[in-house]
């Protein structure tokens, strides 16, 4: 049966590899600037993640194999090299491989985070609520004006809290359901959650930030490819939670502009 | 090549304490007047419990004192108030209580090395103890009567929260000892007292006298 | 009384009532069986609810057959709702990793063989470790009672994160009373570990019978130990932190609930608190409690391992280091579980290079189990078998941590169903499978019957290949970005990914059936199973040389055990038996084994 065993564990290794190395569920493809330093990490680590798996599931069935049918007479041997070498050769090979993998994470990880938005930057408020997200453009004056929470009502509509009649920078705000912006221009995103803890995923876009309630954190990418992809919460906020999401719609910068003035007419 | 042989040594135990009396009496229980007590002390196990028991509680104020920091920063609304005048004479209580009983503990480690006739002496220190630590908690209470005095209530504001939680676990811990103190006083009058039980209840009690000078200096600092 | 013997220690005289023996005993075997009892319990019970969630996954409109009497308005028309499907979800992951991952490896084989492993009567404080067994069972309740109460159990998942969980009734469904009898519960269950641990840490310190040092003691043993000591300090921390949880549900304190938040247009009259404070004091303490979960597992596989290889590991040291390093490490890691949580982004960076390097011990212990195996002489049986498998899903569940200790390749993964497949391999299946080999390997030792072979053969074999069916696909939904925590799938993308959830439930419910052999096996091998010699597997330990099985009340029968050996003398050469007993006084020259 140890032979048995042996051939099961290395063809599970061998079945479990075969939908990665297929391609047969991939994310979605990249449509950001940044995103191909993740996928370029994900794809190394996937190599050494894959390597480490199934050498280590092959040696072990090979192992299993070899000595689970072993004759009566025979001696207890050591593994050559003994503890010693094993524990040289997890620092060395295990180590560095992972440390690699740390440093050159680093890059993906700053161009994310340590990179200020850029000066022409298009600033976009989202607000994050159970169960939906809205967004808000800060119109021809380019501010936002405040939020008063205490003024949020969703059967009057007015999402965000806004006081137009006394706070003249939320006279021109333009707020939607949905998040639609120019493609090749970069976004800076201002994240505000309205109740409890939320999460922006969109997973075309390789970002994904939690919002923090009390905190606003901000975000910033570029699309660079016109289309429609979808933004889904990933913190779980309640009953509603699957169902929380909007569009993302990557337009022309014309196609942009209209869409943007009709938004506003509509306010 | 390791072999692994030990010879079988004699029997002295390690952690085996056995201390006899030079009276013909046996292993346990005396009376009060009169003759020495002897003791059979137990392994280690008692005072390495202790010593965990005290780490458990280590790590709870801990996470209290790093929760307090990170809401101080978290937000601008942190209001700070006047420390109850109590607490100063609290403070000094628990320090004396320390103090009786560590004058208890040494008089009955007299006692039972032979140095002296009759626990009575250690147990009168211990009463006080007893006293003192109930009056330390009483003064704990009247340190929240004060503060709500102030305005100050649970809810009130998060400095205000965390001065409630904060003396009121070392409160709970600070009558766990009596308690402690309790079984002590209970088998001392029994005769039935070991010394490693007066030793691990004295050690828990000055823990909680040290866990509360700390907890006091955060307070003054915080608050 | 001059004559006392050198222990002094056994504080309870043999009990004669039922409620004494069986009940409220202070006997450590009692307590552990009490324990594995009660993670059995656990363990149908949160698999149960794990069958209620696949099958909604698979088929969102599906009709349960007699769910409404669980909760009317939780599954009206026996059709879960949404909120509905969270609150099962939540029990599941509560019960599981509270009251079967940290209460079968650690404290039902613990308790039971712990004393005996280091030749002791009893542990040292046989109250308290009574009191943590019924404090831990009184936790159970608390937690269970809230599938009856108002709108039900929480729904905020095991994680249990503010606000969510901090503002009350407003947040949702279960949110009330179901969210105050779950932090409750899980605070009494804190002091309950607690108890537990200090009676582990001074039974491992103080009461090692003659000739047994620290050195001598069984890896099992050295796993409970090391799991102790990281179980006093987490549970320390997770229990202020549920109190400050229920202060700010109860009595309006802002510790976790910051200002202005807005739920149904209502202003919350919370201020100033701390959403991230929480994740930090719950996974300050949550990373430790998953190694708490698989460490044990490592020292009973490890065990169960040599007694069938026949050899000792090649470094008996190395793997003590190994776990203790592990042990070390998990406090400096928890931020992973933080890495797109809002928190300052080089701590994201900071968290990330010890979860690198705490791949380091596990590799090796992976290294040195496989090595042993190298130049062994294997047994194949239903114990060895789950301890081999072990090691295959230890190699597969780690080897995916490789990909979320990297911040930048956790934005894509974080909360995807590629961090649910990583715990469940290496939680729901390897640890699993650690309790599963102590199991075979011990119950002749505690029934004095064997278990089944063929049976415990088919066992296996159904679970392990059905795991993987179950487990592995979680990884492929993962890369494609399916969001965790969902009751239902209705984004576009995610649509077509509804066909692998279907196959991935019907590998569910026929491996959690197969579960059943294992439950069937135990209870009839308990009553007509053939009796066992003293020493089944030709063992070394202590608890294979008491005189009966199971053990008699003071464990040896009232003899003093001196310990003469190393733990694990197998590969004897020139002898009648290829292994010497730790307490044998027979000299003999032992197998070369590397300190």
């Amino acid at each position: 049966m140890g032979k048995i065993l042996a051939v099961t564990i290395i063809l599970i290794a061998i079945l479990s590899a075969v939908p990665i190395v297929m391609h047969t569920w991939v994310a979605p493809a990249d449509v950001s600037v940044h995103g191909h330093l993740i996928d370029e990490q994900m794809a190394e680590t996937m190599a050494e993640a894959g390597i480490a798996f199934l050498a280590g599931q092959i040696l072990l069935g090979l192992f299993i194999w070899k000595f689970s049918d072993v004759k009566p007479g025979a001696r207890i041997k050591n593994f050559p090299g003994g503890a010693m070498g094993l524990v040289i050769g997890a620092f060395l090979l295990v180590g560095t491989e992972v440390l690699a993998l740390g440093v050159f994470g680093v890059k993906a990880w700053s161009e994310v985070y340590f990179q200020p938005p850029a000066a022409n930057a298009m600033p976009i408020q989202v607000q994050a609520g159970q169960f939906a997200f809205y967004f808000r453009y800060p119109g021809p004056d380019g501010k936002f004006g405040p939020i008063h929470p205490e003024l949020i009502n969703e059967g009057t509509q007015n999402l965000f809290g806004l006081d137009q009649d006394h706070d003249p920078a939320s006279k021109d705000d333009i707020v939607t359901a949905e998040m639609a912006i120019p493609v090749n221009h970069e976004v800076h995103l201002l994240m505000h959650t309205k109740d409890l803890g939320h999460s922006f995923y969109v997973p075309a876009l390789r970002v994904q930030q939690d919002f923090v309630p009390g905190l606003d954190v901000t975000l910033h990418f570029t699309a660079t490819k016109v289309g429609k992809y979808e933004i889904v919460c990933t913190q779980l906020c309640g009953l509603g939670h699957y169902n929380m999401k909007a569009y993302l719609d990557v337009m022309s910068q014309g196609d942009f502009d209209s869409w943007l003035k009709q938004q506003a007419a509509n306010q | 090549m390791a072999t692994t042989v030990d010879k079988p040594a004699d029997l002295e135990q390690r952690g085996d304490h056995l201390r006899r009396a030079s009276s013909g009496n046996g292993g346990g229980l005396v009376p009060a007047e009169g003759r020495l007590p002897s003791v059979e002390d137990r392994s280690p196990a008692a005072s390495t419990g202790i010593w965990v028991g005290l780490t458990a509680i280590s790590m709870t104020f801990a996470a209290l004192t790093s929760a307090l920091v990170v809401r101080q920063g978290a937000s601008t609304d942190w209001q700070r108030f006047t420390l109850p005048s109590v607490l100063y004479f609290d403070t000094c209580i628990l320090l004396a209580s320390s103090i009786t009983l560590e004058l208890s503990r040494r008089r009955f480690a007299c006692a039972l090395g032979g140095l002296r006739t009759s626990v009575a002496g250690a147990a009168s220190w211990l009463y006080l103890t007893f006293v003192l630590g109930m009056v330390f908690v009483a003064g704990q209470y009247v340190a929240w009567l004060q503060l709500r005095h102030q305005g100050m209530y649970l809810s009130t504001n998060p400095s205000g929260s965390f001065f409630y939680v904060i003396t009121a676990a070392h409160a709970l811990h600070v009558l766990g000892g009596l308690g402690g103190l309790v079984l002590v006083v209970f088998r001392m009058s029994k005769s039935t007292l070991r010394r490693s039980t007066l030793d691990i209840a004295s050690r828990y009690w000055h823990f909680m006298d040290v866990l509360w000078i700390y907890l006091f200096l955060l307070l003054w600092f915080k608050m | 009384m001059h004559d006392a013997p050198a222990h002094a220690v056994h504080q309870h005289a043999a009990p004669t009532s039922f409620i004494r023996k069986y009940v409220f005993s202070l006997d450590h075997k009692v307590i552990g069986k009490q324990y594995y009892g009660l993670a059995l319990i656990a363990v149908l019970t949160g698999m149960v609810l794990s069958w209620l969630m696949r099958l909604h996954l698979g088929w969102v409109n599906l009709k349960i057959p007699g769910l409404h009497l669980l909760s009317a308005s939780g599954a009206p028309g026996d059709v879960m709702t949404p909120e509905y499907y969270l609150q099962l979800m939540t029990m599941h992951g509560t019960i599981m990793v509270f009251f079967v991952l940290t209460t079968a490896p650690f404290a039902a084989f613990g308790n039971y063989f712990l004393p005996i492993q280091v030749g002791a009567e009893d542990m040292p404080f046989p109250r308290f470790n009574m009191m943590s067994f019924w404090v831990t069972f009184t936790a159970f309740l608390v937690l269970i009672s809230s599938f009856f109460v108002g709108d039900g159990p929480t729904l905020a998942g095991w994680t249990q994160y503010a606000p969510l969980s901090a503002v009350g009734a407003v947040a949702g469904p279960g949110q009330g009373m179901g969210e105050v009898l779950w932090a409750s519960a899980i605070a009494i269950f804190c002091v309950g570990q607690l108890l537990g641990s200090l009676n582990f840490i001074t039974t491992t310190l103080d009461m090692r019978t003659k000739g047994m040092s620290l050195w001598r003691l069984p890896l099992s043993a050295w796993a409970w130990f090391i799991t102790s000591v990281m179980g006093l300090t987490a549970f320390a921390v997770l229990m202020p932190a549920c109190i400050l949880l229920i202060l700010d549900h109860v009595a309006g304190t802002s510790f976790f609930v910051a200002s202005n938040l807005v739920i149904n247009d209502q202003l919350q009259p919370h201020s100033g608190g701390s959403t991230l404070l929480w994740q930090h004091l719950f996974w300050f303490f949550g990373h430790p409690e998953v190694y708490i979960a698989i460490v044990p597992g490592m020292g009973v596989v490890s065990h169960v391992l040599i007694a069938n290889m026949r050899r000792p590991m090649l470094s008996h040291r190395v793997i003590v280091y190994s776990m203790g390093a592990l042990a070390v490490l998990s406090y400096m890691v928890y931020g992973h579980h933080m890495f797109v949580s809002g928190m300052n982004p080089f701590s994201s960076l900071a968290f990330s290079f010890p979860t690198l390097i705490i791949t380091i011990p596990s590799t090796i212990l992976v290294l040195i189990w496989i090595g042993s195996l190298y130049g062994s002489k294997l047994r194949i049986n239903t114990a060895s078998l789950f301890a081999l498998g072990f090691i295959s899903l230890f190699i597969s569940g780690g080897v995916s941590g490789f990909f979320l200790a990297q911040p930048s390749i956790d934005i894509m993964l974080h909360a995807t169903y590629f961090v649910v497949g990583h715990f469940h391999l290496v939680m729901a299946v390897a640890a699993i499978f650690g309790i599963f080999a102590g199991s075979y390997f011990w119950f002749p030792k505690v029934t004095g019957r064997m278990m089944n072979e063929t049976l415990g053969k088919v066992h296996f074999w159904l679970t392990f290949v059905g795991a993987y069916c179950i487990f592995m696909p979680f990884h492929y939904l993962g890369i494609a970005g399916n969001v965790r925590r969902y009751q239902a799938f209705v984004d576009d993308y995610l649509v077509g990914l509804i066909p692998l959830h279907r196959f991935i439930t019907v590998a569910a419910l026929i491996t959690g059936a197969v579960q059943l052999i294992f439950l069937y096996n135990l209870i009839h091998s308990g009553f007509r199973g053939e009796k066992a010699p003293l020493n089944p597997w030709q063992a070394t330990s202590l608890e294979w040389s008491t005189p009966s099985s199971p053990p008699p009340f003071d464990n040896f029968g009232g003899r003093h055990v001196v310990v003469y050996h190393d733990p694990y003398q197998y590969g004897i050469e020139g002898a009648t038996d290829d292994y010497v007993m730790q307490d044998s006084p027979a000299q003999i020259q032992s197998v070369r084994d590397e300190k």
